[in-house]
Parts: structure tokens; C-alpha cells; sequence
């Protein structure tokens, strides 16, 4: 049966299973707005920016591990997706990006809301797709979808001519996707990964180093069970946080610029590093001529490009990481290595992240504490910044996907629009969006959907006046010069809530932080945003400062 | 700030020499679909991470739907080891093989326009390009035109000479190479 190109696109995204789509709509779009208009099978989300719409499809993805799908109309719709489109490709979060594109006729002719952004998004996206002819629509998305999520996972982006489209042409699904210059390699080499069980025998201090990528693997059993079976310490990065279970007593927590003193010290000190879907971050590492000096390092990665980039590795293992842990869990038995872990218990009793509750103030750590009292099961998306630290280290993750935040680009404004596509990935969970000031106020008109929809988020702003991480550098780099971070200006966000129709609480000390959790968690209607005034100038300890290495990491001021 | 001996300042170019000279030079060959937007995706690859390409040829293969990329760029292991990996990992790119890593012959066609403003400087220049086993493809009263196949080494030894006549227009086509055939 011959249908519109835009037909042809709707159907073929069915058979991908897509349940939603994000998006704003425009003149060289309206075509699939208007094949969605009155879809049952797929449920198009109108949102309030296109920014919030790429976040949101991201934040589904996150969640669900299936491929997330914003859309937009040509040039300044397709530019304001950019930065959703950046922020899934940093973090290597499965997506399509669908944007409509001026005429084929006026393509290249700097025509109205014409934009290259095939050319904009080259470096920030996996792959992308123009469309020209209506009979390429079917092809095109069955492939952006498989390479949107094997292999590495990235976003892919769809620009499609506007008559492209509205012609007709013959819908025929391809079954299958062949792409003959992309076989990712999923088996990592057995020699490699025999060598690997050989170093975790001999080594005396060895460590786990798990990232992002176990999650994105669903590899978080293996992990698990790699972890159990030979007792060595773990610590899991800011991107693999709930892949093992912070309550551990392994378990190091994350390890970096505002790690724990633990994990950094045991980069220090160890023999051995396996790192697992974990790049070797440049806020992990600290400076690199002081990062792991004695250490051997095993690294396993799906992606060749991220083995030996910031570091040299002894045993470089290409593969996914849930088929390379599961042969390497078969060779693998418990490490003698009982001084060792002594050591590290020693370390985490020694150093566990602790704050000073400062006079009358609300100490922002004590806010996320109790959250984590009351909210220990929920989904976590947090935005950027110091509360984003405070989260990462106060709430204890015990589970895959349940800590969301953007760490690879650092976006502020992704968390609120990510919790939305999160709430309706997993519409039986609780939906906590940890946020700061200055990051809600960023992409606050998402809160319009979240109303519609009467999605039961709890937004939570952890708010210090300040762009407070900035301030943090200034305070400690720049003699306490405040240049533009000083957000006393922002409107009162209760009240604005409330004008937004959701609930909308304020907190202003800190025997009302418990009582107003639990008012939130009785609120199932809609969202409920409460405000927490923190003290302003709490700073994120511990912290290696920029270009220091990790033993030299200032535990607090005093 | 870098300072010579001399007080004067250290040119970006002469830092950029310096640096050519600790690193190696390769030779890729990238097989790619033959399709719009690859090149730019091959060429992002490396403007984005501030390498440079020194020489670049484009071609369709024998199979029309399979384009071959030549390409010629400078660095140290780690950054080669990268570009590697990174064109691998494009979605379009095929194949990838560093030449450089084996024997193989290397070949690049450069046309040189030369001024003959008199008979005698004609006469020389043609004895030239005979050692050269250069061929005259175009020759006026004024000027000539050459065309000289051969390896790096040997179209500067012919361009170095030829610039001592004047040369008034070059055009090379880059680089093209494969590996030698294998013994058996
Ligand atoms: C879009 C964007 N702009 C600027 C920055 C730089 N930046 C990093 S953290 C931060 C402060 C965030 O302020 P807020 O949301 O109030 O969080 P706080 O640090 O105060 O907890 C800024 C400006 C960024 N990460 N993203
Ligand atoms: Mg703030």
C-alpha cells in the first residue's frame, strides 16, 4: 500500500515498539504531527522547548534501556535538540532524533528555518540520516535504531525533507538490518580475557572499576557476581552508580573529584585495576602521571577507541561487558588477599563522607540524607551541580537505572524533562528529580507537561542562592570573586509551582524537611515541587582539586 | 611563551616542524561507502581533535557503491592508535588499514606548469624531465606542462629543481598506495 513518507515514518517507528515521542511542532514537521494526531499505539508528548524533548527521550532511554525519539521542526527546532542530542551521545544513551528539513528544492539555498544540522550534530551523534525520498524512510529508521542501540549505544539522527514526507510510496518494513561496514564485536578474545583472570590471582591489591557501561550492558549481575566471587573492592563511577550495591561492604563508592577518600586512596595504592564500561574520565583520574602509578590495568570496553586513551593498558579486552564478564567469571575464584581489604575498611571507617550541620541553617547533605530515608527505592535524576554531587554521594544506590544524571556533557537543565520521560518509562516507580537553582530554572517550563499529565514527580530543589559549584571555584580558585553565580534573584519557586498548578512547598529549616517529604510522598496526583533553602555556601568535600592527583584530595576546609 | 636565543618568538610553524619530526608518518587506507556527507564525517574526525591530514585522495573503487580513501597524517603511536580506532568506528567506514605498518608501494601524479620564456630554457627543462620520466602533456610558445608519477621522494627532488626555472602553477592529486603483493 502506497502512504505519505510521514505515514510510512509513524508505522515503521510501531515497529520499533516506540510507545512515545517527545517533541515541539513546526512548519517542516507537520506532516508527522499530523500522522500522529490521534495515535493511539504511539503517544506523542508535546513538550514545552525542544531541549526538554530530547532530555525526555533520553531519560525514557535511561530508564527502560530502549531507544528514546524526540522531534522537531527544521532549523531552531532541529538547534534546540542539540544539546539533548550532545548529552545522550557523552553518556552513550540509545536515541533518534527526528527533525523535518525545508523542501528538497530549497535544501542549501539558506531557505526560512532552513538549518545543515546533519552538519551541527556530526560530532555530537553516533550516526545521521538525511531523507530525501519518501521511500527511504523505512530503511533509514530500521537502521537508526539498531545502531542507536548496539554496539556502543548513541543517539542518531533523522533530518527528513519536508516532501519527503508528503509523497507516497510503498511501505515495506525491512525484518532484518544488515549493515556491512558495522559489526560491532560483542565476545571479547578468550586469550585476553585468560590473561586478565591471571593478573586478578597474582595481584595482592587489586580493584574493580566499574562505569557507565555495566549499566548500559545490563551487565550489572555479572558484575555482581565477578564482584562476590572474588571479594576484591569495588567502586562504581558517577556514571555506573546502583550497578553494585552502595550498601555493600565492598563497595567503595564512586571514585574521583568528590569521591570517597577510599576509592581514590586505593587507585593509589593498588596493583591491579579492572576497569568495566568506565573511560578513564579525566574527573576521575586527577592527573594522569599520579593516576594508579603502580597499578596493572585490565580495561574492558565495547568501544576499541576508549581503550588507551587517557592511559596505557596492560590487558585491553574489546567486547560488551556482559559477555566478557560472564567468560571471565568462570576463571576467576576469591582473592587472597585479605590485608588489602583490610586496608580498605580501614579507609571507609576512617573517611566516609560527613559534613558539619552548621548552626540553624538546612545542611543540603542532611536534605538528600532524608530523601534517601524516605524515597530509597525511587528513580534518582539529578541535574549538574553541587547538589548532583551531594546526591551521588549521600543517596545509596542498590540498583541499575536508578540513578539518572547527565555526567559525560554536565547539562544543566536535563534533569527535570529527563524525570518526565523516566516517570513514563516506569510508571510504577516513584520519580525523585534531585535539582538546583540554577538548573531548574533552566528548563522549569517542563513542568507544564508534568502537570498535564499529572505525573507524581517529586522535585526536590536543593536551593542555595547560588550557581553553587561555580561558586565552590571561585570561593577556592578565585579569591572569592562572585562573577555571575548569584541567583537571589530567582522567583519564589513554591509560588511558581503553584502557578504552574502543581504543588509547591518551601522549607526553611530543618525540622520541616522530614515533615515535607512526607507530605510529598503522599501527593500521587501530580507533581510537587518543594523548595529547600539550604545553607548557602556548603561546599562538596572531599575534592581533588583540578589537576591534582588522587592521593592528594582535600577531605574538607577545616 | 616560548623565546629563541635570538629574542625572537618561536613561529607556530616551526613548533608545528619540530613536532613532525618526533612523530611518524602513516598511511591509511579507508574503505567507505560511496555515499554524500562521508567525507566530512572522515575529515571531522580529525578536525575535531586537532589532527592534521597531510595528504587526502578520493576515489570510487572497481565496485561503484565502495569509495577508497587515502589519507596521510602524522603522529605519535598513541594519537595514530586513536585515529585508527576512531575511523574504525565510524558507522560508514568499511575497512581501515594502516599501510605503514607493512610493505607497500606509495604513488602520487603531480602536474607542474613551467614557464619557457626562450628555446634554450625549454631545450633544459625537457632534459629534466626525462631523468624525471616526466611526460609533456601541454606545451605553448610560453609554457609547458608536465606530468610526474613517483613517490614523496622523488616529486620533491623534481619539484625542488623545477622551482629553480619558475614554476607557475602545481596541482598533486595526493597520495594513493597499497600493499605489496604477498610472496607466494
Ligand atoms: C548548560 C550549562 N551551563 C553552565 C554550566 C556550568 N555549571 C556547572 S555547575 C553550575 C552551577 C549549577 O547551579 P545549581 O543548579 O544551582 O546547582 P548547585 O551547584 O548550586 O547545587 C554551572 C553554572 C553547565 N554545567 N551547564
Ligand atoms: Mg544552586
Amino acid at each position: 500500500m502506497e502512504l505519505s513518507g510521514a505515514q510510512i515514518l509513524v508505522d515503521s517507528l510501531k515497529r520499533e515498539g516506540v510507545e512515545y515521542i517527545f517533541g515541539v511542532n513546526g512548519g517542516a514537521a507537520m506532516p508527522i504531527f499530523d500522522a500522529l494526531y490521534g495515535e493511539t499505539e504511539i503517544k506523542l508528548i508535546p513538550m514545552r522547548h525542544e531541549q526538554g524533548a530530547s532530555h525526555a527521550a533520553d531519560g525514557y532511554a535511561r530508564v527502560t534501556g530502549d531507544v528514546g525519539v524526540a522531534l522537531a521542526t527544521s532549523g531552531p527546532g532541529a538547534t534546540n535538540l542539540v544539546t539533548g542530542i550532545a548529552t545522550a551521545y557523552m553518556d552513550s544513551i540509545p536515541m533518534v532524533a527526528i527533525t523535518g528539513q525545508v523542501f528538497t528544492h530549497y535544501i542549501g539555498s539558506d531557505a526560512f528555518q532552513e538549518c545543515d544540522i546533519i552538519g551541527v550534530t556530526r560530532p555530537v551523534c553516533k550516526h545521521s540520516y538525511l531523507i530525501k525520498n519518501s521511500d527511504e524512510v523505512a530503511d533509514v529508521v530500521a537502521e537508526a535504531f539498531h545502531i542507536a542501540k548496539t554496539g556502543k549505544p548513541g543517539p542518531v539522527v533523522i533530518d527528513i525533507a519536508k516532501d519527503a514526507q508528503m509523497h507516497e510510496a510503498l511501505f515495506q518494513y525491512p525484518e532484518t538490518v544488515d549493515i556491512r561496514s558495522y559489526k560491532p564485536q560483542v565476545h571479547g578474545d578468550p586469550a585476553q580475557i585468560a590473561k586478565a583472570a591471571a593478573l586478578i590471582k597474582e595481584a595482592k591489591r587489586p580493584m574493580l572499576y566499574a562505569g557507565g557501561g555495566v549499566v548500559l550492558a545490563n551487565a550489572s549481575e555479572e558484575l555482581r557476581q565477578l564482584t562476590l566471587k572474588t571479594q576484591i573492592p569495588i567502586t562504581v563511577t558517577l556514571m555506573g552508580l546502583g550497578a553494585f550495591p552502595e550498601t555493600h561492604p565492598l563497595a567503595m563508592e564512586m571514585p574521583g573529584m568528590h569521591g570517597s577518600c577510599c576509592a581514590n586512596y586505593a587507585f593509589t595504592d593498588a596493583d591491579l585495576v579492572i576497569a568495566i564500561g568506565a573511560r578513564f574520565d579525566d574527573r576521575v583520574t586527577g592527573d594522569l602521571s599520579k593516576f594508579a602509578p603502580n597499578a596493572k590495568k585490565v580495561h574492558i570496553d565495547i568501544d576499541a577507541s576508549c581503550i588507551g586513551k587517557n592511559v596505557p593498558v596492560d590487558v585491553p579486552i574489546v567486547g560488551d561487558a556482559k559477555s566478557v564478564l560472564t567468560e571471565l567469571n568462570k576463571q576467576v575464584s576469591t582473592a587472597d588477599i585479605d590485608p588489602w581489604r583490610n586496608q580498605i575498611q580501614e579507609w571507609k571507617q576512617k573517611y566516609p563522607f560527613e559534613y558539619e550541620q552548621k548552626s540553624d541553617k538546612v545542611m543540603p547533605q542532611y536534605v538528600i540524607e532524608q530523601i534517601y530515608e524516605h524515597f530509597s527505592d525511587a528513580i534518582v535524576v539529578a541535574d549538574v551541580g553541587q547538589h548532583q554531587m551531594w546526591a551521588a554521594q549521600y543517596f545509596k544506590f542498590t540498583e541499575p537505572r536508578q540513578w539518572l544524571n547527565s555526567g559525560g556533557l554536565g547539562t544543566m537543565g536535563f534533569s527535570l524533562p529527563a524525570a518526565i520521560g523516566a516517570q513514563l518509562g516506569c510508571p510504577d516507580k516513584t520519580v525523585v528529580n534531585i535539582n538546583g537553582d540554577g538548573s531548574y530554572i533552566m528548563t522549569i517550563q517542563e513542568l507544564v507537561p508534568a502537570v498535564t499529565m499529572k505525573l507524581p514527580l517529586k522535585i526536590f530543589i536543593i536551593n542555595n542562592m547560588y550557581l553553587g559549584m561555580v561558586r565552590q571555584w571561585q570561593e577556592l580558585f578565585h579569591g572569592k570573586r562572585y562573577s555571575a553565580v548569584d541567583y537571589h534573584d530567582n522567583p519564589d519557586f513554591a509560588l511558581l509551582a503553584q502557578a504552574f498548578g502543581a504543588t509547591g512547598l518551601r522549607v526553611e529549616h530543618t525540622e520541616d524537611v522530614v515533615p515535607a517529604l512526607q507530605k510529598a510522598k503522599g501527593i500521587t496526583d501530580g507533581p510537587v515541587v518543594i523548595d529547600f533553602i539550604v545553607d548557602e555556601e556548603e561546599n562538596v568535600f572531599p575534592m581533588v582539586p583540578a589537576g591534582a592527583g588522587l592521593g592528594d584530595v582535600i577531605r574538607g576546609l577545616s | 611563551m616560548a623565546f629563541r636565543g635570538s629574542g625572537q618568538r618561536t613561529s607556530r610553524s616551526d613548533i608545528i616542524a619540530k613536532k613532525m619530526n618526533s612523530e611518524e608518518r602513516h598511511i591509511f587506507s579507508v574503505l567507505v561507502e560511496n555515499r554524500f556527507g562521508v567525507l566530512a564525517r572522515v575529515a571531522g574526525l580529525f578536525s575535531g581533535r586537532g589532527f592534521n591530514i597531510d595528504s587526502l585522495n578520493v576515489a570510487e573503487t572497481h565496485d561503484r557503491s565502495i569509495s577508497q580513501i587515502t589519507l596521510v597524517t602524522h603522529g605519535d603511536t598513541q594519537i595514530i592508535e586513536q585515529i585508527y580506532h576512531h575511523l574504525n568506528r565510524l558507522i560508514d567506514v568499511i575497512e581501515v588499514t594502516d599501510l605503514s605498518t607493512d610493505t607497500h608501494v606509495e604513488r602520487e601524479l603531480v602536474l607542474i606548469k613551467i614557464a619557457t620564456d626562450n628555446p634554450q630554457k625549454r631545450t633544459e627543462i625537457l632534459q629534466v624531465a626525462e631523468v624525471f620520466r616526466g611526460r609533456v602533456i601541454d606545451m605553448k610558445p610560453a609554457s609547458l606542462v608536465l606530468e610526474i608519477t613517483g613517490d614523496e621522494g622523488k616529486l620533491k627532488a623534481a619539484i625542488d629543481i623545477f622551482n629553480t626555472y619558475g614554476i607557475l602553477e602545481l596541482a598533486r592529486t595526493g597520495k594513493i598506495a597499497m600493499l605489496r603483493g604477498s610472496e607466494s
